[in-house]
């Protein structure tokens, strides 16, 4: 039991992680109509840019606005140089120009920081485990992360459904040329967007920084997945990026933890972990192609 | 609309150029020139096969790269199970005859572009994109895990297919079964395109409401290109696992993908020789870069930048440009 | 009275709450125009989406020559013998005239799935897209690139390619809109040239045209079919004066 709900938390912190990256992404694709794969080099660039300034400075803390700060800037200067000459163009010109972002982002880390994998210890503060049950240990860290997620995920929900600039963002999911025709400065929007996407991505950087080595190449493998979780939620749904982040976070780490064993009682030992791990990291693919059957547009794709 | 003469002059001048390509190349003392050629005509292949989805049907698909990754397997795993005299699941023993061997790697990538195109094609646009990418991706990581068949290492294939008495090692040769291959596939192709399904597929291409409004099913159309496509691709990868004698699920990596797209804009989306063109421009763009600086894929990646922020429609579009004509 | 050959009763359609289609019954008879007026945003483009099964409908059932094919794809209907034109043209840009009437008669001629012979180079079927082309007036634009065409040369185009499916009934959604005294001439000509052999629903705003065309008239109000009659039945109704028209504003 203990075990199973430490697999939940472990699910769920992979699970805000996902949500970050595709809170951002649904939200540009839903409002621009523009397919970015450069998200991923923005979230390595939060986890490069706070990972590296904590470690020169020993401060945890000192890394997460230098961070944020890095990943939002990168963001609003790729929609001001790139993007923003994308937006009428077709999608195969969007995912040519943003993989070229990818190779020069890759590379410029490469040249800045070299191969070797940087890495951060824990803050102190964050260090430790808490007993969350009787006999449940759960790192400190690892909560945060969740309760960091979800209070994100609270926050976009009072920004989206609460404020102005919310409404024009709705609006500007289901139906672009609304909002353009209510006479808003929609090129403002577009970076505002862009620019909150590119923080988020680099929270969801910086956190994860710990945990896993912060590497070039880190941000495809989280972009595919993320963008598993875009099109099980439904393009340019919030709420859908929030389900599905959960829900894949979820599954993937169970497949992970439980199928190998499963596997064991009915097969030889080392064959079982190699199909185990085989099939589990193809679950999360499995799930979309279920959904994709049952509902093509996601599970919570707009009326359109 | 008749084809002017000048165009099947200057193609018959191309392909003398290209039957005595591994000649001229000892001749200037540049054997090696051979085997980049012989990569060129294998990617040009795959991305004429992407092209045919990408480039007449509409379709950015980013994950052929897997059909490319499959096709090698097929002939990688299949050697493995001959070499080692075990069957296939037991049944189905390996081979190491390129006749069987590439047409299998063609089915078998077929019939994996059907089932990934089925649910791929139920969306489109930019669905499409990611479905297509997070497909690839799972056969990445699928193989990745097969430790029975090299994992993350790969395949090393020690001897290249048997076809008759030739010897595929031999540069030449491996170079000339490639050209052939790919003239009578550009040949296939060229047909395809001007048929009624090829005309149904450009169609789509240009507005797919106006083929329903005149009462096309469009999903089966574009179902039936995907495989095709897929299958050049599983061709292409079975002739790469030839040439290199080694698969690795590198080769259906994402960045591949993103290759193959490369080449295609490269060359110039949706004609015909554009592909081989592109997989040209692309390899030597790849090794001059490689040779002038360690960092190269910044350059690539800046080029394809500039490339689709500043040009419309690749090299040939590019040239045309450049050395426009009255028109 | 002749039976219909589109029969449409009690259609609707909503968009979350907005009714956009409301309980429409509206019928065709064979060799007849029945235009439909109403104003902007009255629904008359979404209820040929539907007709055409573009767009699904909530209720109600659509019955060509007494089939019901309100559940059938687009597909079918088309083959079933239903055509329509788009108010903004919709056609294959980058073809020549000539390609975009081939490919509506080729899909007519069954399945594509031939991947052999130079579909260009189909004699029979060439020949047959150029009479569709004589017919519309544009044979001399045959190798024009359609992107090249005018407004009003598309316009007619539109009409070419529904006609070359061979449709029992067309659906026309606006084809005078944009086009100039002389062209709207000669589209009314077209018209009324292959009434004969096709039963028409003509959604128009140029009442000129309507009531040059129309054997009667349904009016369209928030998708709402609030009159049904002959031109002159119309033109004397006080309620779609109201609605429609403004109150106390001529017809024409």
């Amino acid at each position: 039991m203990t075990l199973f709900l430490e697999q939940l938390l472990n699910g769920m912190q992979l699970g805000v992680t996902l949500f970050l990256l595709a809170a951002g992404l649904t939200l540009i694709f839903g409002i621009m109509g523009v397919i970015n794969l450069a998200h991923g080099s923005i979230y390595m660039i939060g986890a490069y840019a706070g990972t590296y300034v904590a470690a020169t400075t020993g401060s945890f803390l000192l890394g997460i606005p230098a961070g944020l700060a890095a990943a939002a800037l990168t963001g609003i200067a790729v929609e001001f140089l790139v993007v923003r000459q994308l937006y009428d163009r077709d999608h195969l010109d969007q995912v040519l120009a943003t993989f070229g972002l990818i190779l020069i982002f890759n590379q410029a880390i490469t040249m800045i920081f070299g191969r070797q994998p940087l890495f951060v210890g824990l803050p102190d503060a964050l260090s430790g485990s808490v007993e969350l049950l009787p006999g449940l240990f759960y790192p400190l860290y690892r909560l945060a992360i969740i309760a960091v997620g979800l209070l994100v995920a609270a926050g976009l929900y009072l920004l989206i459904n609460r404020t102005r600039v919310g409404m024009l963002v709705r609006a500007g999911s289901t139906n672009r040329e609304m909002v353009r025709a209510l006479g808003v400065d929609i090129r403002l929007l577009y970076t505002a967007v862009f620019a909150l996407g590119a923080l988020l991505a680099g929270l969801a950087g910086y956190m994860a920084g710990p945990i896993l080595a912060v590497q070039v190449g880190m941000g495809e493998q989280i972009l595919i997945t993320t963008f598993v979780v875009v099109v099980i939620g439904g393009v340019g749904s919030v709420k859908g990026a929030f389900y599905a982040s959960l829900l894949l976070g979820v599954t993937d780490t169970a497949l992970r933890a439980y199928l190998p064993g499963l596997l064991r009682q009915v097969m030889v030992g080392p064959e079982a972990d190699a199909l185990g791990a085989g099939i589990s990291s193809m679950g999360i693919y499995l799930l979309m192609a279920i959904v994709l059957l049952i509902r093509p547009k996601g599970l919570f794709a707009g009326n359109t | 609309m008749r084809t002017p003469i000048t165009t099947y002059l200057s193609l018959a001048v191309l392909l003398v150029l290209l039957v005595a390509l591994p000649t001229l190349a000892d001749l200037a003392n540049y054997p090696a020139f051979t085997s980049v050629a012989t990569r060129v005509l294998i990617y040009g292949i795959a991305a004429a096969s992407l092209n045919f989805v990408l480039g007449f049907g509409g379709m950015v698909s980013f994950g052929h790269a897997a059909f490319f990754g499959i096709g090698g397997y097929v002939v990688g795993i299949l050697y493995q199970h001959y070499s080692l005299g075990e069957p296939l699941f037991g049944v189905f023993p390996g081979s190491n005859q390129l006749l069987v061997t590439v047409p299998l790697a063609v089915l078998v990538s077929g019939a994996m572009a059907a089932l990934i195109g089925a649910l791929s094609l139920r969306t489109g646009g930019v669905q499409f994109i990611m479905i297509t990418l997070a497909f690839a991706q799972m056969l990445f990581f699928l193989f990745v895990s097969l430790k029975t068949y090299g994992g993350d290492d790969g395949l090393i294939i020690r001897r290249a297919n048997e076809l008759g008495g030739l010897n595929l090692r031999d540069r030449p040769t491996m170079y000339y079964l490639c050209l052939t291959i790919a003239v009578s596939f550009l040949f296939l192709l060229w047909r395809i395109v001007n048929s009624r399904f090829g005309n149904v597929l450009i169609g789509l291409r240009q507005s797919e409401r106006r083929m329903a409004a005149l009462g096309l099913s469009a999903y089966r159309y574009k179902l039936a290109a995907f495989v095709i496509s897929g299958m050049g691709c599983g061709l292409a990868g079975a002739l790469m696992a030839n040439f290199m004698r080694y698969v690795s699920p590198d080769m259906m990596h994402w960045t591949k993908s993103g290759e193959l797209m490369v080449m295609v804009i490269l060359g110039g989306v949706g004609t015909l020789f554009g592909p081989f063109i592109g997989a040209g421009a692309f390899i030597m763009l790849e090794s001059l870069l490689a040779a002038w600086t360690e960092n190269w894929q910044l350059g690539l990646g800046f080029i394809l930048l500039l490339l689709v922020l500043y040009t419309n429609g690749g090299l040939q579009a590019l040239f045309s440009r450049l050395f426009r004509r009255d028109a | 009275m002749t039976r219909p050959i589109l029969n449409v009763t009690g259609l609707a359609k909503r968009f979350g709450g907005l009714v956009a289609t409301d309980n429409v019954s509206i019928d065709v008879r064979p060799g007849e125009i029945h235009a439909l007026i109403g104003p902007n945003g009255a629904g008359k483009t979404t209820l040929i989406s539907q007709l055409l099964g573009e767009l699904p409908h909530d209720a109600g059932s659509i019955e060509l020559e007494g089939r019901e094919i309100g559940n059938l794809s687009t597909a079918r209907r088309v083959h079933l013998g239903l055509a329509r034109t788009f108010q903004v043209t919709c056609l294959l840009p980058d073809y020549t005239v000539l390609d975009n009437v081939a490919i509506a008669i080729q899909l007519r001629q069954g399945h594509s799935f031939r991947f052999w012979g130079n579909v260009r180079k189909d004699n029979a079927l060439r020949k047959k897209a150029r009479g569709f082309l004589r017919d519309a007036g544009l044979d001399d634009r045959a190798e024009v690139v359609t992107a090249n065409l005018s407004h009003g040369e598309q316009k007619q185009l539109e009409l070419a390619v529904a006609l070359a499916t061979e449709p029992r009934v067309l659906l026309l959604d606006e084809p005078m809109a944009g086009l100039g005294h002389v062209e709207s001439e000669q589209m009314i000509a077209m018209l009324r040239g292959c009434k004969e052999r096709v039963s028409m629903i003509l959604v128009e705003h140029d009442m000129d045209a309507v009531f040059a065309l129309a054997d009667r008239v349904s009016v369209l109000v928030y998708g709402r079919i609030i009159a049904t009659g002959t031109v002159e039945e119309i033109r004397e109704n006080a309620e779609v004066r109201t609605a429609y028209l403004g109150e106390g504003e001529d017809l024409c």
